[in-house]
């Protein structure tokens, strides 16, 4: 897999924690306070850990994407992708969820994530 | 083997990726290393995405007769979650097709109806996904998407009674307090057919297992819907409306959508269309719970094959079990059955005398005479893989 550890070492858990509260507003804060199991086990938080192959691209892809969702969903799905299956995913970002990307913007994600996670065989 | 993130991660006391590792599913079957990790209030849960949050339980933890609230899998479509204020919820009941609208509190919700308890297993569509072949694009679950549990709350159609449902309901469509980011991004509401909304199993829930319901799993109150997919499973219920046409959104019209006729679920008339129709109910299937995927086990000691097997609320009717490569089937022995939307235990001693490699098979079969078939109905969408699903352990 294309994985890397963006968050290295004991700021980890600090950011991802962090995050955390981004990702979930109010209801990661609420949590926290009124749940021990989670504040004694903050070594194993959920966070946002994958980050997406560097390349031509990536910070327009990792820009746009995330305004809905974590990157895992790339690498996870590349088995399934290819060129056209891109393009069709990408087109449902914008016409179907409202995604605020040009066409040309369009135009170089599909080439960045048609390079880099495409995987699908046969 | 711990792939080069996990032992990152691992190294960084985020997660005990190894010590789990062979609790996860076969590798291969997702796409690569999980990792396990913990939202606020859960266990480690196999982490599928973080914004949304799709956190599927691991095997291990399936193994109890209920799946306990604190690794019960989590999926969600939207990434707006808000922690819902319990003493200050309401619950809108309304629509073009209910005659006398109303709002209730969580306390006036308790009070005003009966109480039901009822055991069912909730299933996400695209449970096993990731087990597909050839592979299709969604969130890459393997077999954990899945939990039972003893959902405690009102009737539904008590609640709809109350605000006078018209002879003109067609459907009843529910919405939950989560919401997107962007305004064009379609909010997440699903619809029933109104027979299946006011059928006497469709809860209303606010406890699960004898609990309030976990943050992560719906509170203060979601929408039971026994046998049919986790689609319809509404968490942290908002709004219900009885409408008098087929509800036109997103989540209906384009999504958790099958090819029609392509399986013997029931139907849902109104959202049909030639090619399409939304899916509705689970299929009979199984999971085996031990031994996990290429155990070994001890020539000689005692072993026995545990699981589960579930359908949409005939029952399981048996379980045959094969461990010679399926030239002989035996019937497994079934636990106790806690109702028709639960799912069931089977269990059969292994016979361990023998040194060498175990292909285990396990066929579950409804009482409706449905049997889990040996090869997969492909569809885009990645829904209703309940091939029968084979072991392979080795006694040693």
């Amino acid at each position: 897999m294309h994985l890397r550890t963006r968050r290295a070492g004991v700021a980890l858990t600090a950011l991802g924690a962090a995050l955390a509260m981004v990702a979930f507003g109010d209801a990661s804060r609420a949590a926290h306070h009124t749940s021990p199991a989670a504040a004694a086990t903050p070594r194993t938080a959920a966070a946002e850990v994958t980050e997406l192959r560097a390349g031509e691209g990536h910070d327009l892809t990792e820009r746009s994407c995330t305004i809905c969702h974590s990157v895992e969903y790339i690498p996870a799905n590349a088995p399934a992708m290819d060129r056209a299956a891109w393009q069709k995913t990408i087109q449902k970002m914008k016409d179907r969820f409202g995604a605020p990307i040009t066409d040309e913007e369009a135009k170089q994600i599909l080439d960045y994530l048609a390079a880099n996670y495409s995987g699908k065989s046969g | 083997m711990l792939t080069r993130r996990e032992a990152l991660l691992a190294a960084a006391g985020l997660v005990a990726a190894g010590a789990r590792a062979e609790e996860s599913p076969p590798a291969g079957a997702s796409g690569g290393g999980e990792l396990l990790a913990a939202l606020p209030g859960k266990k480690p849960l196999i982490q599928r995405a973080f914004r949304p949050p799709n956190f599927e339980t691991p095997l291990a933890d399936l193994v109890p007769l209920y799946t306990e609230n604190a690794v019960f899998f989590v999926r969600y479509h939207l990434p707006v979650i808000p922690q819902v204020e319990t003493a200050s919820w309401q619950l809108q009941i309304g629509g073009p097709s209910a005659q006398s609208p109303l709002s209730l509190s969580l306390r006036e919700l308790k009070s005003s109806f009966p109480h039901v308890s009822l055991a069912a297993v909730n299933q996400c569509s695209g449970n096993r996904r990731g087990l597909f072949s050839p592979r299709v694009p969604g969130v890459q679950w393997a077999s954990g998407a899945i939990g039972n549990a003893l959902w405690t709350g009102v009737r539904l159609r008590d609640v709809l009674r109350k605000a006078g449902v018209a002879a003109s309901a067609i459907e009843v469509v529910f919405n939950g307090a989560d919401t997107p980011v962007l305004p064009g991004t379609p909010d997440f509401l699903k619809s029933l057919p109104i027979d299946r909304a006011l059928d006497e199993n469709t809860l209303i829930a606010f406890e699960m297992n004898g609990q309030p319901l976990p943050h992560w799993n719906g509170a203060p109150a979601r929408l039971i819907v026994p046998g049919w997919t986790g689609t319809y499973w509404m968490k942290h219920l908002t709004d219900i409306r009885v409408v008098p046409a087929a509800f036109d959104g997103y989540w209906m019209k384009s999504a958790y959508r099958i090819p029609t006729g392509a399986f013997p679920t029931a139907r849902f008339v109104s959202q049909e269309t030639p090619e399409t129709t939304p899916i509705t109910e689970m299929l009979v299937n199984s999971l085996i719970t031990s031994p996990a995927p290429a155990a070994r086990l001890r020539r000689g000691e005692p072993a026995q094959l545990t699981g589960k097997a579930w359908d949409a609320g005939s029952g399981i009717a048996a379980v045959e079990v094969s461990v010679d490569a399926r030239r002989s089937w035996h019937e497994a022995t079934l636990g106790h059955d806690l109702g028709r939307f639960a799912w069931r235990e089977f269990q059969l001693p292994l016979d361990t005398s023998r040194a060498g490699p175990l292909e285990i098979a396990v066929r579950a079969r409804s009482r409706n005479g449905a049997a889990q078939p040996e090869t997969l109905t492909f569809n885009a969408a990645g829904y209703h893989d309940n091939r029968v699903q084979t072991v392979r352990v080795e006694v040693s």
